[in-house]
């Protein structure tokens, strides 16, 4: 199994940034916020944040933002909530969100200027103006707010009262009310609620079990029962378990196994299973769900806000 | 990239790759100029589909699209069959993206914009269901468009569980089509639908179809969680009710006058030492609306309308499985060596609510007499502590008769009765005993033992003031599934303490052998507190604690606990030891902060500060969790940035005993910090404080 490749998956990283050629970077490419977040993310995990040049990228996220405050996937593409997140986290990892002008991006997530709220009546939240809802804007717009210092902006009540309408009898939580638990959508409410401090909420011991369960014999974690696993779900599992404290109702040492094995040794970067080829959003999660488990030589992250622990530190307590 | 080989099976070509990469960027950015300059052509809205055909999840595409359609339609001055040859062509590309990519969220929710418009028919939506469903009966995208179209065509919940009947006819092992079934059921049963009104029932047929999965393939995790739900619906009690209060009913407390609050009492006075007596009251589940008119208290000394009732629980919410308020105990010249008959009165007037808004189930009252004594003071006895050790030799075992009888009695009496619940638990009885038997069968499998463990168990709760039967053999399967299932080691473990616990706190005479004196140089083995010792027992997480209101002495040292969660309804605790468990940080210590009488804590021999990640982080109320305010936030202590965590433990304890050694975070620092913050503390690591 080896260890963690880091100096190849920090290589691998500042590489993908440049491909042109190949055909995955062109589907992708309106999601670069996304990726931005990924590869950074990781790279600030693995102490290598400053091999790039904080200053570019930031000129290219200002880029990215529209008048009415939100960030699009990549200039020239609309304004959504997903990217939106993805840029304050960045500019949290370079301690730069003083480049942004607060109240313009909060109010663009809370009701974008008469035209369309994003918060619902019912307390949910849409992506844009074209009025998707889901549980994972809920999560980020809890989360963007927060770290903006204003979450007293949105009806929080509300906020937590859609993510409750969204629980399951497995503990679990969907899309939308009546929606099917996923590990990635649990994440998304359990954080939401952790953020709001309504994790009283949860039934831990009913939503451990169900989530402790996605551990298949592999070490891996899947994200439904009898589903394949997936080195995401050493992200959305492993944090969701991290928050509600039943990390340790699964094997640690078979899931760092895991993930060690669906590293490219040789070119860097994780894919979702051994063999399989990897990118950007799985070389994060393998390295975040690494950090969760107290991998040596990697920092620590917070399983709520997903960025670095001192990142998270530095914004509420300034230390 | 899901699924897809590193090792390319075939040579790539990769100049054909190159040139399909350049083209398809062209594509791009023409079709982001069309967009950028509001270009809704023929000829453009057909690029951005093409675009769509290869890339369905690029979402400003989908946009245009949209703002394309309100365009064409706001020209065709609703003509309907121009609408709808608009929007059958918006369904159509989203078909072909769908085929594409099956979980491209910006396709399903253009499909669900076009038939917000009133398109497309019931028949045909669900017959591109079928055809999709077939391919992959899991997709909850299909699964959340599915129960979109049915609430937007009004199809009848009977309609769509027999659909879900239907899945799981095809194939056992469908999770969706079991949660979907969850869902429907869940609001059939609420609102009383023709064929669902009797709990038993349903419960019955259900319990019958899922068994049908369990027993065709019992490693298929399908039909495990829709039993769990079919069992906490068969024994959770759908009234709030009391489960334990403190004092207990019928009990008979001396209590030292508050002159002698600081010395030292006599044998058979309680010792409780502080003006302020709590009362708990410990429910069957979490509610709100406990206050001084929905509880009242008459006692002689003070006012009910005074009492201010406080829920215990780890968050900012006005609902707690436990609340407690607290007596003024009078001056002792006034009210020498007298006698108060107290009577607590729950649930005579309404108001008191479970989360789900079902009143409380059955008013209860509880009485019990408080004797106020004037306790001679000891010489020689000033008011400086003796430091409290948790050694062995410094426990004497408890020896009936000996001392203490006011608490040993009620000892007998910790449950309260609930008729309520005696009568309505035969059904509840009958299905866990037919279930217990059938799944004997499947003892060999992992789901088998824990499926017989929970019935067990639930079968003691549903009879909560008889003895708990096979204790044993639950906790024997707990054993066989630690070995049978490594992985998940932790989680049987958790589950064995908790029924050990029941066992231990099941009977007086359990309870009692494990009660000790508590003996040192410095007190009279009469003054000597009654301490309950449970340490040594191997036990990795806490319960019980209804049956533990009375202690204020507890030893739980020498255990693999990492968290204290609950132990904030032990009001009376003034002596807490927890070394050598595996705390992890001051945040699993949160339950402390409800402990206003504690006064010796030994947290030592920890793990606190030895790891990178806090796994009770956001159980704990901080400005990361919104639940404490900045403003709380005192940054005079110089160091409380980086202690922050054990700054809001600590810092409104009147602790006068500490023991934090033998945890990483420990440094002379540390040290000063603590003394700092605890301007109470007498005892420091063993060290006397200045």
């Amino acid at each position: 199994m080896g260890e963690l490749a880091a100096d190849k998956h920090v290589k691998y990283i500042l590489a993908v940034e440049k491909r042109k050629d190949n055909f995955e970077s062109a589907v992708l490419e309106h999601l670069r916020m996304n990726g931005a977040y990924w590869g950074l993310t990781t790279l600030d995990l693995l102490g290598k944040l400053d091999a790039v040049d904080s200053n570019e990228i930031i000129e290219w996220i200002l880029k990215c933002q529209h008048e009415s405050g939100g960030f699009a996937g990549n200039v020239g593409h609309d304004p959504h909530i997903l990217y939106t997140l993805s840029a304050i986290q960045v500019l949290a990892l370079f301690d730069k969100l003083n480049v942004l002008d607060v109240d313009k991006v909060s109010t663009c997530i809370l009701d974008e200027s008469d035209i369309a709220g994003l918060q619902n009546e019912d307390g949910s939240f849409s992506g844009d103006i074209w009025g998707e809802v889901d549980t994972r804007f809920s999560y980020i717009a809890i989360c963007g707010l927060s770290i903006l210092k204003c979450l007293d902006k949105i009806n929080v009540e509300r906020a937590v009262n859609y993510i409750i309408s969204c629980r399951n009898v497995d503990g679990g939580f969907g899309c939308t009310p009546g929606g099917e638990s996923h590990a990635g959508q649990i994440f998304c409410c359990v954080a939401a609620l952790a953020i709001t401090g309504a994790l009283h909420y949860v039934d831990k011991d009913l939503l451990g079990w169900w989530l402790c369960e996605r551990q298949v014999k592999s070490g891996g974690l899947n994200g439904r029962p009898e589903k394949l696993p997936d080195v995401c779900y050493s992200w959305w599992v492993l944090s969701s378990l991290t928050m509600i404290d039943r990390v340790h109702w699964i094997s640690k040492e078979k899931l760092i196994k895991f993930i060690l094995n669906c590293q490219d040794t040789e070119n860097g970067g994780i894919s979702d299973r051994p063999d399989d080829a990897v990118d950007i959003f799985h070389t994060y999660f393998g390295v975040a769900g690494l950090s969760l488990l107290e991998y040596p030589g990697v920092k620590a992250v917070d399983p709520a806000y997903a960025l670095p622990v001192d990142v998270v530190d530095r914004i509420f307590f300034g230390k | 990239m899901h699924g897809r080989p590193r090792k390319p099976l075939k040579p790539v070509d990769e100049a054909a790759v190159a040139a399909k990469a350049e083209k398809l960027r062209a594509l791009q950015s023409e079709f982001l100029s069309n967009h950028q300059n509001k270009i809704y052509s023929k000829e453009a809205v057909e690029l951005s589909a093409k675009l769509l055909e290869i890339n369905p999840e690029l979402y400003t595409a989908w946009n245009y699209r949209k703002l394309a359609v309100q365009q064409n339609l706001a020209q065709c001055e609703s003509d309907p069959e121009s609408v709808n040859s608009i929007l059958n062509e918006e369904l159509k590309v989203v078909e072909n993206a769908l085929r594409q990519n099956f979980k491209s969220y910006g396709a399903w929710h253009h499909r669900k914009w076009v038939l917000e418009k009133g398109h497309s028919s019931m028949d045909k939506e669900l017959g591109l269901l079928d055809k999709f469903q077939a391919m992959d009966a899991r997709n909850f995208h299909a699964w959340n468009y599915r129960r979109f179209v049915a609430a937007l065509m009004k199809r009848s919940d009977e309609d769509e569980l027999e659909h879900t009947q239907n899945m799981i006819d095809k194939n056992l092992s469908n999770y969706s089509a079991w949660h979907n079934r969850s869902v429907l059921l869940s609001n059939l049963m609420k609102k009383a639908a023709p064929g669902f009104t009797s709990k038993d029932e349903v419960l019955t047929r259900e319990y019958e179809l899922v068994r049908e999965a369990l027993f065709t393939d019992e490693d298929d995790q399908s039909g495990w969680f829709y039993h769990l739900w079919l069992l906490d619906q068969t024994v959770r009690s759908e009234f709030p009710l009391l489960v334990s209060s403190w004092p207990v009913e019928g009990s008979d407390i001396s209590l030292p006058a508050a002159d002698y609050l600081d010395g030292c009492a006599s044998m058979n006075v309680f010792h409780y030492s502080s003006r302020n007596f709590p009362l708990v009251l410990y429910f069957n589940q979490s509610v709100r609306g406990v206050n001084s008119s929905t509880v009242s208290v008459s006692c002689g000394f003070n006012l009910n309308a005074d009492l201010i009732w406080k829920p215990l629980s780890s968050n900012d919410s006005q609902s707690a499985k436990v609340w407690a308020t607290h007596l003024a105990i009078p001056d002792a010249e006034l009210h020498s060596s007298e006698a108060y008959q107290v009577e607590v009165k729950v649930g005579f007037s309404q108001g008191i609510v479970s989360t789900t808004g079902v009143a409380y189930g059955h008013p209860s009252q509880i009485s019990f007499q408080l004797h106020l004594q004037k306790a001679p003071v000891e010489s020689g006895q000033d008011s400086r502590f003796g430091r409290i050790q948790w050694k062995d030799d410094c426990f004497a075992v408890y020896e009936p008769g000996s001392a203490e009888p006011d608490l040993v009695n009620l000892l007998d009496n910790l449950t309260i009765k609930n008729e309520v619940e005696s009568t309505a638990s035969t059904w509840q009885a009958r299905i866990i005993d037919d279930e217990t038997n059938i799944f004997r069968d499947l003892l060999d499998c992992k789901i088998g033992k824990l499926t017989v463990a929970r019935l067990l168990t639930a079968y003691n709760s549903l009879r909560p003031l008889d003895k708990p039967v096979h204790c044993k053999e639950v906790l024997e399967l707990y054993s066989e599934l630690m070995k049978l299932d490594p992985s998940h080691y932790q989680y049987y473990k958790d589950n064995h303490s908790l029924v050990l616990l029941q066992q231990v706190t099941s009977s007086k005479e359990s309870l009692l052998s494990r009660c000790f004196h508590y003996r040192d140089s410095t007190l009279s083995t009469n003054g000597s507190p009654l301490c309950l010792r449970l340490n040594n027992l191997g036990i990795s997480q806490l319960g019980s604690f209804e049956k533990l209101l009375w202690v204020q002495m507890l030893d739980l040292s020498n255990n693999e606990l990492q968290s204290i969660e609950g132990l904030e309804a032990l009001q009376l605790l003034s002596q807490l030891c927890l070394s050598n468990n595996k705390f992890r940080s001051f945040t699993a210590l949160e339950s402390l902060r409800y402990l206003k009488s504690l006064k010796v804590l030994d947290i030592s021999q920890n793990e606190i500060g030895s790891h990178s990640i806090d796994t009770t982080r956001y159980l704990f109320r901080s400005p990361l969790s919104h639940s404490v305010g900045s403003c709380d936030w005192n940054i005079n202590y110089l160091s409380s940035k980086t202690y922050w965590e054990a700054f809001f433990v600590l810092k409104d304890m009147g602790l006068t005993q500490l023991d934090v050694a033998g945890n990483a975070i420990t440094s002379k620092s540390f040290n000063v910090f603590l003394e700092k913050l605890l301007p109470t503390l007498k005892w420091l690591d063993g060290v006397e404080v200045n």
